[in-house]
């Protein structure tokens, strides 16, 4: 197991630095010249000029990549262009603020998808079956910056129940910073409880006409115990697999969430960065959104012994 | 036993409900930039300067240059030196006393930081005198008549020598000025808080303990705040929902046109694209224009909120020129001067940065153009890519804007001059060089004005930039705060603002 882990790890290293030189040619692609950028409105050449060799934008890219990469193998991702800060404690700041956001999110898309995606399973043909599929077909369809824009006029301005935007940190005032989740959270768990649904629902029906799901059922197991125990946990390790790879929707989705809400976290950094043609942001929140990628992947592979140990004996 | 804990628990909530504390929550709708003056570029940020950091000079809503830290200043008959007598008992945040010494470190920080943006603005002075106590020489290497207006903005931002000194480039994570508020913290792309400064020289004016300035990028999520009541006063209010805030009875509604511009950028000289006829003839940018109905535009695009214009400066400024007055539609003409260039249609290209906004004012203009024969074609851009293109010539049309300056010598001389910084078009003739560069050494108001139109007369017809409109400044406020005046330049100015008692 431990030297499973090891080599998944080891062939991290090198998609990492695929990435890294992905992300930093493919912004250089972008049109626009940041020194114009940053200059500002008056466009003063010799600020231009100061940036440029200040952000070593004159050298060749080949150049710029080496000081970029020798820096953050010393832990330095350099300093955002626009506002000074340095890189990595921006992504230290605004990453447990989309942690946040992106568990609140699973738990919800886990509360909803799950039990749907079950009942419509074992109800399948009925009535309720029908309406979970429509539902989970409407929150696949609807978009998130019409359905966030729409709970805060309902919710905030004419109910006056929650904050329209912004955010609180949980260690500061834990009430406020779950009020200012909320919303935000449901949008995004809702797109992902859909898929999840849809998803359990399938895996559920495949494993419901299993032969040990038959043989439980003669047995005179109650009909619970044969739904969550003998076919549920079948079941489970599709949707694990499905889970981690969601993960990397849910950066996606948060992107836009966050920029409804106007939650400070990485999604708004990057969607800033990237407009704003900040390139060191870009490169720094590009390469740990990688980095966390791969790292839930490799969390659901370890999850996969856990939960059926027929894998453990393939290794 | 009991009684102790009671006491401590009653002693802990009278701390924790502070006596009717007034926080403003202000919601702009960009994150601002690098906070410090010397530094910074964006708009917000000197919303979020003008309570924090207090400057030589301020304006009048009616552009007049009035005293803030400098009480009063005189130039020398040949307008070479600037000589400003400055307020006594002021001090900056951090306790150091405001003095000419502290004045003079502040302009050659803007001059010599290497970081510094302002490098420009204060070009014109050679060097500061400190002539006594609280009062400074500031010695031109030319007469500069657009200086005291620069002073009114960042370049005239006074920050405390001590904190400079000691920060260096990296002054802006804990700015110290002499504003109304002191800076208490930022968090990146969710707010900035400042609170009361109480030994400010003007403190009895300002009524808030605390300001918060909050991003919200999304103008219906930023109503949607002030609706919900979580924030107290808004900027740049989309047009489009002005009816609905002036219909609100919890809300007020506030505007003035600003002293900023967007037009449309011909590429008259940059390169080979300007050669075409678009932007080698002018008879055919006239006709453009004369397509074009500036009131149908506002009413269309902007609700007739902002200002339809002509010129680098908006019909209401003592600047405009009322000899050249705003066109009104002409298709015949128009096409009669089409004739003239030998053309019955033109293809156009005109680039746009790929907001709805700014889309939606080219479509108008596109569909009225179609009536004199232009075939105009859009091409949307991101804005960075846009800005690109325009500078290095690859464009035909671009339409863009200007902020706008106070002194309208801003408006308007780095965009016609020959060697003009942001002179996309590269529109250059001697004539209107000379005239301009007139205008910007004179300390003279009327001989400044005469330049300025005899200026005008000639763009007006060779048009390297067809101005459209200007756009209006709107806040929204919530109903219970009053004392809030809006000015041409955007600014959030919280003298004498307070909630209603």
């Amino acid at each position: 197991m431990l030297s499973y882990i090891v080599r998944r790890l080891a062939i991290a290293v090198p998609t990492l630095i695929l990435v890294s030189i992905f992300v930093f040619t493919l912004q250089k692609l972008l049109p626009g010249d940041p020194a114009l950028v940053m200059a500002g409105e008056d466009r003063d050449p010799a600020a231009i000029a100061f940036i440029r060799e200040k952000y070593h934008l004159n050298e060749p890219i080949l150049i710029q990549y080496a000081y970029w990469m020798k820096a953050v193998l010393q832990g330095d991702m350099g300093i955002s262009l626009r506002t000074n800060q340095p890189v990595l404690g921006l992504i230290g700041d605004k990453l447990p603020v989309t942690i946040q956001l992106a568990l609140m999110a699973i738990v919800i898309a886990f509360v909803i998808g799950v039990p749907a995606g079950i009942l419509s399973a074992v109800k399948k043909g009925t009535m309720i079956d029908y309406v979970a599929n429509i539902v989970a077909l409407s929150g696949l369809s609807v978009p998130n910056f019409w359905l966030g824009i729409m709970l805060i006029l309902l919710v905030s301005v004419n109910l006056g129940w929650l904050p329209a935007s912004g955010y609180e940190s949980p260690f500061v005032d834990p009430l406020r910073s779950l009020k200012t989740m909320i919303m935000p959270a449901f949008v995004l768990g809702t797109s992902l409880a859909a898929t999840l649904m849809r998803h359990t629902r399938s895996a559920m029906l495949g494993v419901m006409k299993a032969d040990y799901v038959r043989t439980a059922r003669a047995k005179g197991v109650r009909e619970l115990a044969v739904i969550i125990k003998h076919a549920f946990r079948n079941a489970l390790l599709p949707i694990v697999t499905l889970s981690a790879l969601l993960f990397g929707e849910l950066l996606g989705g948060a992107v836009l969430t966050e920029q409804i809400f106007t939650i400070p976290g990485f999604g708004k950094l990057i969607v800033d960065a990237v407009f704003t043609r900040d390139y060191a942001v870009v490169q720094g929140v590009v390469l740990c959104a990688a980095a966390g990628v791969i790292l839930i992947n490799l969390v659901a592979d370890v999850l996969y012994f856990l939960v059926n140990p027929r894998i453990r004996s393939t290794l | 036993m009991h009684k102790i804990l009671l006491a401590a628990l009653l002693a802990g909530s009278a701390l924790v409900s502070p006596a009717l504390a007034a926080d403003l929550r202000i919601g702009l709708q960009d994150d601002a930039d690098v906070l410090d003056p010397d530094q910074s570029r964006t708009f917000v940020g000197r919303i979020v300067y003008t309570s924090l950091c207090d400057k030589l000079v301020d304006i009048t809503p009616e552009l007049k240059i009035i005293p803030q830290l400098a009480t009063a200043w005189s130039w020398s008959d040949d307008g070479k030196t600037l000589t400003m007598d400055l307020r006594e008992g002021v001090v900056f945040h951090d306790g150091t006393p405001f003095d000419a010494e502290a004045v003079k470190a502040n302009i050659e920080r803007s001059k010599n930081l290497p970081e510094s943006r302002r490098k420009s603005e204060v070009k014109s002075i050679d060097s500061v005198a400190v002539t006594g106590a609280y009062q400074v020489k500031m010695m031109l290497a030319n007469p500069d008549a657009t200086l005291l207006a620069q002073l009114a903005d960042r370049a005239g931002m006074m920050i405390s020598p001590t904190a400079a000194e000691a920060a260096g480039a990296d002054f802006a994570a804990n700015p110290v000025c002499s504003g109304p508020y002191k800076f208490v913290e930022r968090v990146q792309q969710d707010r900035i808080v400042l609170e009361k400064f109480a030994d400010h020289w003007n403190a009895d004016a300002f009524h808030f303990d605390k300001v918060s300035f909050l991003p919200i990028p999304d103008t219906t999520v930023r109503l949607a705040n002030l609706r919900a009541g979580d924030l107290d006063m808004l900027e740049r209010l989309a047009a489009t929902d002005a009816a609905a805030v002036k219909a609100d009875a919890g809300l007020q509604y506030a505007e003035t046109v600003s002293i900023g511009y967007q037009g449309i950028t011909v590429n008259v000289n940059n390169g080979d694209r300007a050669k075409n006829p678009f932007g080698e003839d002018a008879r055919l940018r006239q006709a453009f224009e004369l397509s074009i109905d500036r009131d149908a535009l506002n009413q269309v695009v902007f609700e007739g909120a902002f200002a339809p214009g002509n010129q680098p400066f908006p019909p209401n400024s003592p600047w405009y020129d009322k000899d050249v007055p705003i066109p009104a539609r002409d298709i015949e003409k128009a096409k009669a001067l089409m004739k003239e260039t030998g053309h019955e249609t033109f293809d156009l290209e005109v680039q746009v940065a790929n907001n709805p906004v700014q889309t939606q004012v080219l479509q108008v203009v596109q569909a009225m153009a179609a009536e004199a024969g232009f075939n105009v074609k859009l091409k949307s851009t991101e804005f960075a890519s846009l800005l690109a293109e325009q500078s290095a010539g690859n464009y035909q049309a671009s339409q863009v804007g200007w902020s706008g300056r106070v002194d309208p010598d801003g408006n308007i001389h780095q965009f016609m001059t020959c060697k003009g910084g942001i002179n996309d078009s590269k529109y250059c003739n001697p004539e209107v060089d000379k005239l301009l560069d007139a205008a910007r050494t004179s300390n003279n108001e009327e001989e400044r004005k005469a330049e300025y139109d005899a200026a005008r007369k000639i763009l007006a017809k060779d048009l390297p930039i067809i101005y459209l409109y200007h756009p209006s400044w709107i806040w929204a406020l919530d109903d219970k705060l009053e004392g809030f005046v809006p000015y041409p330049d955007g600014m959030i100015r919280l003298e004498n603002v307070k909630f209603r008692s």
